[in-house]
Parts: structure tokens; C-alpha cells; sequence
């Protein structure tokens, strides 16, 4: 695998909250053009791996290579340049309520760019109907249910022709015929746009359907990664727990349910 | 005793972490307020605007009417005792003079802290437990230049200038009430007013107020971005705000007021 395939490599990455290792020396490969799943069960990382994978935190140590780029180490002002290739899919959506779909969208190139206006009102426009919600500008988010509001938030993402984007947990919250509309809209978008796209989830229907990659988190640890046949061959007892969808036994380690708890 | 101890150490670490991230916020205000800007990296003037007309104008009408109230209600008390002395015209006096050093401005703090103080924590809060604020970090759009630069221009501005009106209004009612209840001449009155005030006292006022205002926004951002779990940490969080911004207020006012003493 030549270097310039790999778009995202996280190294030895370690994050502490006080003296509690959220993550514990996660390393992996992201490609260029593949959706690569991150799995694990409450508790086990996944969102802090997400958030530093974006930037919203700094890891303890360890490192997180973006396009090549140290990601970890830059500045604040080279990160906004990397964000700008950057798009992400918030759990709850996270648009802005004060404002329209339509100026949601428009924003980042309002910000970013020094497009014209109607430029941007057409870009807007083509990227609502590309994830099926043309004609929703002038709707505020309190106007839409919870997957139109997904699907505009996906909008938002794509505004700046992003290189990767990140969902976090693009389906939780969802019916099945809508979190299936979702996931299809995922792989839509890896497929036209060639994006890397990283998804953070915990639902195995949707793994089957969109996954290149798996990476399988538990307890701040990648317990296995590869294809999701690969993953799911693998004798880790979490893995098998997992997949057949067993609880925990009663009375289990107290630690780890606090643990579960309070992340 | 530990227990005692323990408190004091809690509350005192407390103390210096909030002065502390208040510092940093300052910092990074006046980054992006002048420093930013002046390397091209874009200033916000219609969102300043914005928030200066919804912080001044649009208090005016509950400002004005408030303070017009406490004019005629200190012309009224005072007149009870001035009256025996046979000096009802010093109402003229007792009114311009407190309007102007201490009750104008100390009104109109409060009652924007009451109306948009309160408002402030609640929409940085509210965006922060959606993950709006997350969101506008992936963006590369900073929070502080998005959403704090704008309060702290717009608060700046406002404060003083609704407090100049508040004196005027405060004096009106001062004059209304000796005039038409107590039956001091309207034109003795009216000069009895200039000779009193002086410079120094709308000085003394003005300073007061741009103090206020910044009380006022600092504590609103920063109980704002200080707001933790859902819609409760949203109402626990407001009210804080308006309580801290209060009594921070009255401890500015007696500061300012220790050092124009005599003066």
C-alpha cells in the first residue's frame, strides 16, 4: 500500500481523562475512498476517538496524520485549513436553530469563500437536493423531523466539497426504513464523491450494509480490524459477545460498569 | 476542620480556575476583536450591529419606563422630608444628582442583565449541549469570533448609550412629579437642575456603565460556555449568570463609587 492511499493514520494514540485511559494506544489506517466503521460498545472510545480525530480535543499522546499532514502537532490556524476539507455529521445534528437549512449550508462558504451570493445560493441548493431535501431552504430545523434534520446536517457537511467526512452515529435515533435511507445516502456519497467517509456507530445492520473496514473498540483498545468477515472470525470474547448480541453476565466487573456510566 | 478546609481550598481553586478561563477568554476576544481583523481574517460588523440595536434599542421602551418610575418615586420620597425644610426645590438636587452617579446606570445594568445577560447564557448554553459549538469548530469557524466578538462590541456600545437616555428619563420623572405633585416651579426647578450637575457626575456615570457592560458579557459568555448535560444545565446555568452578573455589578458600582468619593 503506497502512502498516498492512506488518508488518515492514527499512531499509538493514548487519551487520559484525570488518570483513566480513555484510549489506549489505537493505532490504524484510514484509505483514501472507503467508508471505514469504527464499532464498540458504550463506553469503549469511540466518540473521544472521533473527537480527536476532528480536532475538538488533543490526545494525550501519540499522533493522528491527516493527508499526510501531522494533525496533532499543527497550530490552530493550519487546522482550520485542514478542516476546511473536513465535514462532519453531528449525532443530533447540530444545526444551527436560529438559522434556516438553507443558510446552515450556505454558512461555511459564506465564511470561507469569497463566492457571490447567488453563487452560493445555487451551491446551496444543489446540495440539498443531493441528499433529497430540495426545496427545504426557507425551513427552520425545528420545522423537520430527526431524519431530514440528519440529511441536512449531511448537507452542511458537503457544503465545502470535503475530502472525508465524519458521522457520528448517523442512524441512532432513527426508524429503520429512515436509518437505512441514511446509510444508503452514505454509501451514495462515497460512490459519486469518492470521500473517505469514518463512521462512528454501534448498530450492526448498518456495519453489514456500509462498511469497507471495521475497527472494533473496546475498553480504549482496538480488539479487531479488517474487513468486517475478518473482524467477526476473530476470537476476541468481546467480538463474539458482541456480534451475538449477548449481555454482560450479572455482576460483572464493577469498573467497567461505572465506567460505562459516566463516558 | 478537614472538611472546612477542604471547601475553602475547593471554592478558592474554583475561583481562580473561572478568573483564569476569563482571562483567556479576554484574550482571545480582543485576538479576534483587533488583531485578526487588522490580518485580514474578517470582522463581523452587521452581527455587532445587530446585537447593539437588540441590546439597546431594544431595551429602551422597559429601561425608560423603569427609570422614569424611580425618578418619580424619589422625587416623592424625598419630598416628604425636603418639604418640612421648606427646600422642595433641592428635590431638583437629590434627583439629578443620584440619577446621573448612581441610579441610572445601576438600572439599566441590571435590567440588561435581567433581559439579555440571561439571554446570552441561554443561546451559547443551548448551542453548546446541541453540539452547535462543536459543529462551528469542525467548520473552522471560531467560536469566539462568531459568537463572542459580536456580544462584546454590541454590549459595549449599547450600555452607555441606553444609560445616557436613562438619566434623562430618570431626571423627567423627577421633574413631572415636583412639578405637578409637590408644585415646584417647572423653571426653578429646571435651573436648579443644571446648577447642580456637573461634568464630572455624567463622567462618573458613563464609566460606571462600560464597566457594567463588560460585567455583563463576560459573565453571560462565560456561564454560557460553562453550561454541562441538557436543558437543566441550560436553567441552572442562566441563573447563575444573572445572579453572579448582579452582585458582581454592585461590587463594581461600590468600587467606582470608593473612588469618585469626594472627588
Amino acid at each position: 500500500m503506497s502512502d498516498s492511499d492512506v488518508y488518515i493514520e492514527v499512531k499509538d494514540l493514548v487519551v487520559k481523562y484525570g488518570d483513566r485511559k480513555v484510549l489506549d494506544g489505537v493505532t490504524f489506517n484510514v484509505k483514501r475512498g472507503e467508508v471505514f466503521v469504527i464499532l464498540g460498545g458504550s463506553g469503549s472510545g469511540k466518540s473521544t476517538l472521533l473527537r480527536n480525530l476532528v480536532g475538538l480535543m488533543r490526545p494525550t499522546s501519540g499522533s493522528i496524520r491527516i493527508n499526510g499532514k501531522d494533525f496533532t502537532g499543527m497550530d490552530d490556524e493550519h487546522r482550520t485549513d485542514v478542516r476546511k476539507k473536513m465535514g462532519m455529521c453531528f449525532q443530533g445534528s447540530a444545526l444551527f436553530n436560529s438559522m434556516t437549512i438553507g443558510d446552515n449550508v450556505a454558512l461555511p462558504l459564506r465564511e470561507h469563500t469569497r463566492l457571490e451570493a447567488s453563487t452560493i445560493d445555487i451551491m446551496t441548493r444543489i446540495k440539498l437536493e443531493l441528499v433529497g431535501l430540495g426545496g427545504f431552504e426557507d425551513y427552520l430545523p425545528s420545522e423537520l423531523s430527526g431524519g431530514m434534520k440528519k440529511r441536512a446536517g449531511l448537507a452542511r457537511a458537503m457544503a465545502m466539497d470535503p475530502e472525508i467526512i465524519f458521522y457520528d452515529e448517523p442512524s441512532a435515533g432513527l426508524d429503520p426504513i429512515v436509518g437505512a435511507g441514511l446509510d444508503s445516502l452514505i454509501r451514495k456519497m462515497q460512490h459519486t464523491f469518492n470521500l473517505t467517509s469514518v463512521v462512528v456507530t454501534h448498530e450492526m445492520e448498518s456495519v453489514k450494509l456500509i462498511a469497507d473496514t471495521v475497527c472494533m473498540l473496546h475498553k480504549g483498545k482496538v480488539v479487531g480490524l479488517g474487513s468486517l468477515d475478518e473482524v467477526q472470525r476473530t476470537r476476541h470474547p468481546f467480538i463474539q459477545q458482541f456480534f451475538a448480541r449477548q449481555p454482560d453476565e450479572e455482576g460483572g466487573d464493577p469498573e467497567a460498569y461505572v465506567s460505562a456510566l459516566t463516558s | 476542620m478537614t472538611a472546612i478546609l477542604g471547601n475553602t481550598g475547593r471554592v478558592t481553586l474554583n475561583a481562580l480556575y473561572a478568573a483564569a478561563t476569563v482571562c483567556v477568554m479576554m484574550v482571545e476576544t480582543v485576538n479576534w476583536l483587533v488583531v485578526q481583523p487588522l490580518r485580514g481574517k474578517g470582522f463581523r460588523i452587521r452581527s455587532c450591529v445587530e446585537h447593539f440595536v437588540e441590546f439597546g434599542a431594544n431595551s429602551l421602551p422597559i429601561v425608560g419606563m423603569i427609570c422614569f418610575l424611580i425618578g418619580v418615586i424619589m422625587a416623592m420620597q424625598s419630598a416628604y422630608t425636603l418639604e418640612k425644610w421648606g427646600a422642595a426645590i433641592l428635590i431638583a438636587d437629590l434627583v439629578g444628582i443620584s440619577a446621573l452617579r448612581e441610579l441610572a446606570p445601576l438600572m439599566t445594568a441590571i435590567l440588561i442583565t435581567g433581559r439579555n445577560g440571561s439571554a446570552i447564557t441561554a443561546e451559547i448554553g443551548t448551542m453548546k449541549v446541541a453540539e452547535e459549538i462543536d459543529a462551528l469548530n469542525v467548520m473552522g469557524l471560531n467560536p469566539t469570533k462568531y459568537l463572542v466578538v459580536p456580544k462584546f462590541v454590541g454590549m459595549l456600545l449599547a450600555v452607555p448609550c441606553v444609560t445616557m437616555l436613562a438619566m434623562v428619563i430618570m431626571i423627567a420623572g423627577g421633574f413631572v412629579t415636583s412639578v405637578f405633585l409637590v408644585g415646584v416651579d417647572a423653571r426653578a426647578y429646571f435651573e436648579e437642575t443644571a446648577k447642580a450637575i456637573v461634568y464630572k457626575d455624567l463622567v462618573s456615570g458613563l464609566v460606571k456603565s462600560v464597566f457594567f457592560a463588560l460585567v455583563i458579557v463576560w459573565v453571560g459568555v462565560f456561564r454560557g460556555f460553562q453550561v454541562e448535560g441538557g436543558a437543566e444545565g441550560v436553567g441552572k446555568m442562566t441563573t447563575s449568570s444573572v445572579v453572579t452578573s448582579i452582585f458582581l455589578i454592585i461590587v463594581v458600582d461600590l468600587v467606582w463609587t470608593a473612588l469618585f468619593f469626594r472627588q
